[in-house]
């Protein structure tokens, strides 16, 4: 048993290979990539609204359609049920996740120069956990617009939790949340980071035989 | 054949004859058409568009209206001369001032602004016959910009709002002459003497289209009536019609019509506009007059059939169609001819100093169209079509150049003529009056439509007739009933112009507007309020205001919604004020609080599902 975690640390501690190097340097262009182009987009389509309303939510900035007037015509609709105004100054998260994202950057240019196959498994791990936690927040803060309706509003619905990946009917309008490019690119990025660290197992493996 | 045979035969004969001609005497055009499959061609379907606009002219009610071609549906009416309350025209301080102090104007005959003898899709000009005015709209936004006027010395602006090649100039002339200036009083007995007519120039600014007086050129009392530009050989000349060259002044029905001819007008109007660059104008209630007597060079005179009405240029700016209403022709000049007799001097004589132009030396024409011609079109294929207001039917003709045969019977160059219900007075072929006519359709405006729809009652519409000009015939498409009282329209293609559907908050300047509600605010200096107030779904802020009796308030309303067709109208009871502001837009209305009371406000224009709780109150304390 101990043999096995020795031959698994020694595993661990080889350098990535080549092929690995230029993935992962792939891949921090793709996470670069990611990180200026829209991640998810929120529509809403209803019979006067027929080209719909659009958010396009960046890691940094929210884009509404038609020159930004979908936002305050999103919150106009908004305030007869008593939703809280959508502001981008409101999401710390787009302060954050660029800062997050330049941290896996920098690790993975790291790993470029002199990683080793644990630093892969690491940025893959930490990765992971960076989306499924971006994910999560994304929906609580969906959860919240939907539930925190002011009591006062013109309109009383029912409290509701807006649909994260997929579409919904909300009274007279389709609700669509759609990931875009820049999560493919995210997606991207951990999938690459996974290939080269298959690669340079394969290839210390080949090695050690 | 047996006796008994024949008279059974014979009473059938008679019986029936009877019979088609109690139902249809012979002779009337009543006739409904039935075929089914002429609907598709003027059907545009719920949720599909229209190819065409139709800006039609509202005559006397004062205003422009919009319709579809081919579906003749009215889609919207642009206020112009007279109050709107749809619209809150004419209640807010900008509309008011510009209307000035006539609440309605006799609008007939649009002009669509041009680059080199092209629509260009910027602007409509439009005339007011009665108070001698002209108004720009914006296509932009659909929106009257300037109303220019009273003209100086011009009276009865009705040989308008024709437009030079390269919008230079929008055409005007006098109908009606009166003692020169404006102002001056003579005893209409001394018509001859003491009396003018005018035609002008009104020059268009380039970038911004704002009016002002370019040149004038006296004329002796003639009604002027219509007119049209060149273009081509006719390029920088201008045409008129008139009547009453017997220059009478009481029963004109009678006295104006015994000449066989009365005179057009043919207007070098770069000379004109060199004249005056040249100081060879006078200045007369402050604009630049031209005595053609004292300028040679700016006008002749063209002898036309008697009381001719349309005088319009073609296409290719050679040909000039003019028709006498009291004739069953239509004259055709040519202007090369034209050209020529000016330059060798081929005159029958002069009128007040106005050489007149010899007219056996420049007709091409007299195309026999019908009984009562009043205005041609042109459809950019070689044919005219004339409107027959006494034959109630529209005559379809071919221009010249005619061969040797065409020439020596006339009649055969009108190839077509179709019914119209009834009594036609303009009619109008997309971009006739440009280089690249569109075709494809003629709408006939006729004056009377008796018997046509279901009865209304005393005040009659107005009916205006669509009809098919591709194949050979014409055919007729549809007919609806256009808003008193259409004169002359203009078509244009829609992909031609982008009109905006919100006024860009980035481009109100207006340093009263508000676009949220910390920024409205009610202000008083001594006896006078100032409301910046806030429109938006579904409230006013403020929805209190609270003056007392005697104060004069101001009411800066914002809409300051971005969304297509969220418009909000700001109605005050028993004030009649109402504004209604379209998405982007400020405005102002100005009123001095009368009696005391409380009187609610609210939004007037349909705007949501809270519509009816947009309301508030204006306190009046005594």
């Amino acid at each position: 048993m101990n043999a096995r975690f020795v031959s698994m640390q020694r595993l661990l501690d080889r350098p990535v290979s080549l092929t690995g190097r230029l993935l992962v340097l792939v891949a921090v262009v793709v996470l670069l990539a990611g990180a200026t182009l829209p991640l998810w987009r929120i529509s809403l389509v209803a019979p006067q609204y027929a080209e719909g309303l659009t958010l396009d939510m960046y890691a940094y900035q929210i884009v509404a359609g038609n020159d930004g007037q979908d936002l305050a015509e999103i919150n106009t609709l908004n305030h007869y049920i008593g939703m809280k105004h959508i502001a981008q100054a409101d999401f710390l998260e787009m302060k954050l996740l660029p800062f997050a994202i330049g941290v896996f950057a920098l690790l993975a240019l790291r790993a470029v120069a002199v990683g080793t196959i644990m630093s892969l498994v690491d940025l893959a791990m930490l990765f992971t956990y960076f989306g499924v936690f971006s994910l999560g927040s994304f929906a609580y803060r969906l959860y919240s617009y939907g539930h925190h309706l002011d009591p006062a509003a013109p309109m009383t619905i029912e409290p509701f939790m807006p649909v994260v990946f997929g579409s919904q009917q909300i009274a007279n309008f389709v609700q669509t949340s759609l990931p875009l490019a820049g999560t493919l690119c995210m997606v991207g990025f951990f999938l690459l980071l996974i290939t080269a660290t298959w690669s340079s197992v394969r290839e210390a493996r080949r090695e050690a035989a | 054949m047996t006796t008994r045979a024949s008279l059974l035969i014979g009473s059938s004969l008679a019986a029936a004859l009877l019979l088609t001609a109690a139902c249809n005497p012979p002779g009337g055009t009543k006739s409904a058409s039935s075929d089914s499959s002429l609907a598709a061609k003027s059907f545009v379907a719920p949720g599909q568009k229209d190819e065409f606009y139709l800006f039609y002219s509202g005559g006397h009610s004062g205003q422009v209206y919009v319709a579809g071609l081919p579906s003749m549906r009215h889609i919207s009416t642009i206020p112009v001369f007279a109050p709107y309350p749809a619209t809150g025209y004419g209640f807010d301080v900008e509309s008011k001032a510009m209307m000035g102090q006539f609440t309605w104007g006799d609008v007939h005959h649009p002009g669509l602004s041009q680059t080199d003898g092209l629509y260009d899709g910027r602007w409509l000009f439009v005339n007011d016959n009665a108070n001698n005015r002209i108004a720009r709209i914006d296509l932009r936004d659909f929106k009257t910009k300037q109303i220019f006027g009273p003209i100086p010395n011009s009276s009865g602006s009705h040989g308008s709002s024709f437009l030079t090649e390269n919008s230079e100039y929008v055409l005007v002339a006098s109908r009606f002459s009166v003692p020169l200036p404006k102002g001056r009083y003579a005893d209409v007995a001394k018509y001859k003497d003491e009396f003018n007519g005018m035609v002008s120039g009104i020059k268009i600014d380039a970038k911004t289209g704002e009016m002002s007086v370019g040149w004038q050129v006296l004329t002796p009392p003639f009604n002027w009536d219509l007119g049209s530009t060149g273009k081509g050989p006719s390029s920088g000349w201008a045409f008129w019609t008139s009547y009453n060259s017997e220059m009478a002044h009481e029963t004109l029905e009678a006295t104006s019509t015994q000449s066989e001819r009365d005179y057009a007008a043919v207007v070098n109007w770069r000379a004109a506009e060199q004249a005056v660059k040249d100081g060879k104008a006078t200045m007369l209630d402050g604009v630049p007059v031209i005595d053609p007597a004292k300028v040679p060079g700016v006008m002749y005179f063209l002898p036309v059939p008697k009381s001719p009405h349309g005088i319009d240029t073609d296409p290719s700016g050679r040909w000039i169609a003019s028709s006498g209403k009291l004739q069953p022709v239509t004259s055709v000049f040519d202007f090369e001819k034209i050209k020529k007799a000016i330059d060798a001097r081929t005159f029958d004589g002069e009128v007040r100093g106005v050489p007149v132009i010899k007219h056996a030396a420049v007709i091409e024409g007299e195309v026999p169209v019908g009984l009562g011609p009043l205005h041609t079109q042109f459809d950019g294929k070689g044919n005219a079509y004339t409107s027959l207001y006494i034959e109630s039917a529209v005559a379809k003709w071919t221009l010249p150049p005619w061969n040797d045969q065409q020439k020596k019977d006339l009649n055969g160059i009108v190839t077509d003529k179709i019914p119209v219900h009834f009594n036609i007075g303009h009619l109008v072929v997309g971009g006739s009056d440009t280089k690249k006519p569109y075709g494809k359709y003629l709408v006939a405006m006729n004056k009377l439509s008796k018997g046509r729809h279901i009865s209304v009652g005393p005040s009659q519409p107005e009916s205006s007739q669509l009809i098919d000009l591709e194949g050979g015939k014409m055919t007729m498409l549809y007919e609806a009933y256009t808003e008193p009282e259409p004169h002359f329209a203009q078509i244009l293609k829609v992909d031609a112009i982008a009109p905006i559907e919100v006024y860009p908050k980035a481009e109100n300047t207006n340093p009263n507007a508000v676009w949220s509600a910390d920024q409205a605010r009610i202000t008083r200096t001594g006896n006078k309020v100032d409301v910046r107030m806030m429109a938006i779904r579904s409230r006013f802020v403020p929805d209190k205001i609270e003056v007392r009796a005697g104060d004069e308030v101001t009411i800066h309303v914002t809409n300051s919604e971005q969304t297509t067709d969220m418009i909000h109208g700001l109605g005050i009871g028993e004030h009649n004020i109402n504004v209604v502001v379209d998405p982007g837009e400020t405005k102002t209305v100005k009123f001095t609080a009368g009696k005391a009371g409380v009187f609610p406000f609210y939004c007037t224009n349909f705007c949501s599902a809270l519509h009816q709780e947009m309301q508030g109150y204006l306190g009046v304390k005594p």
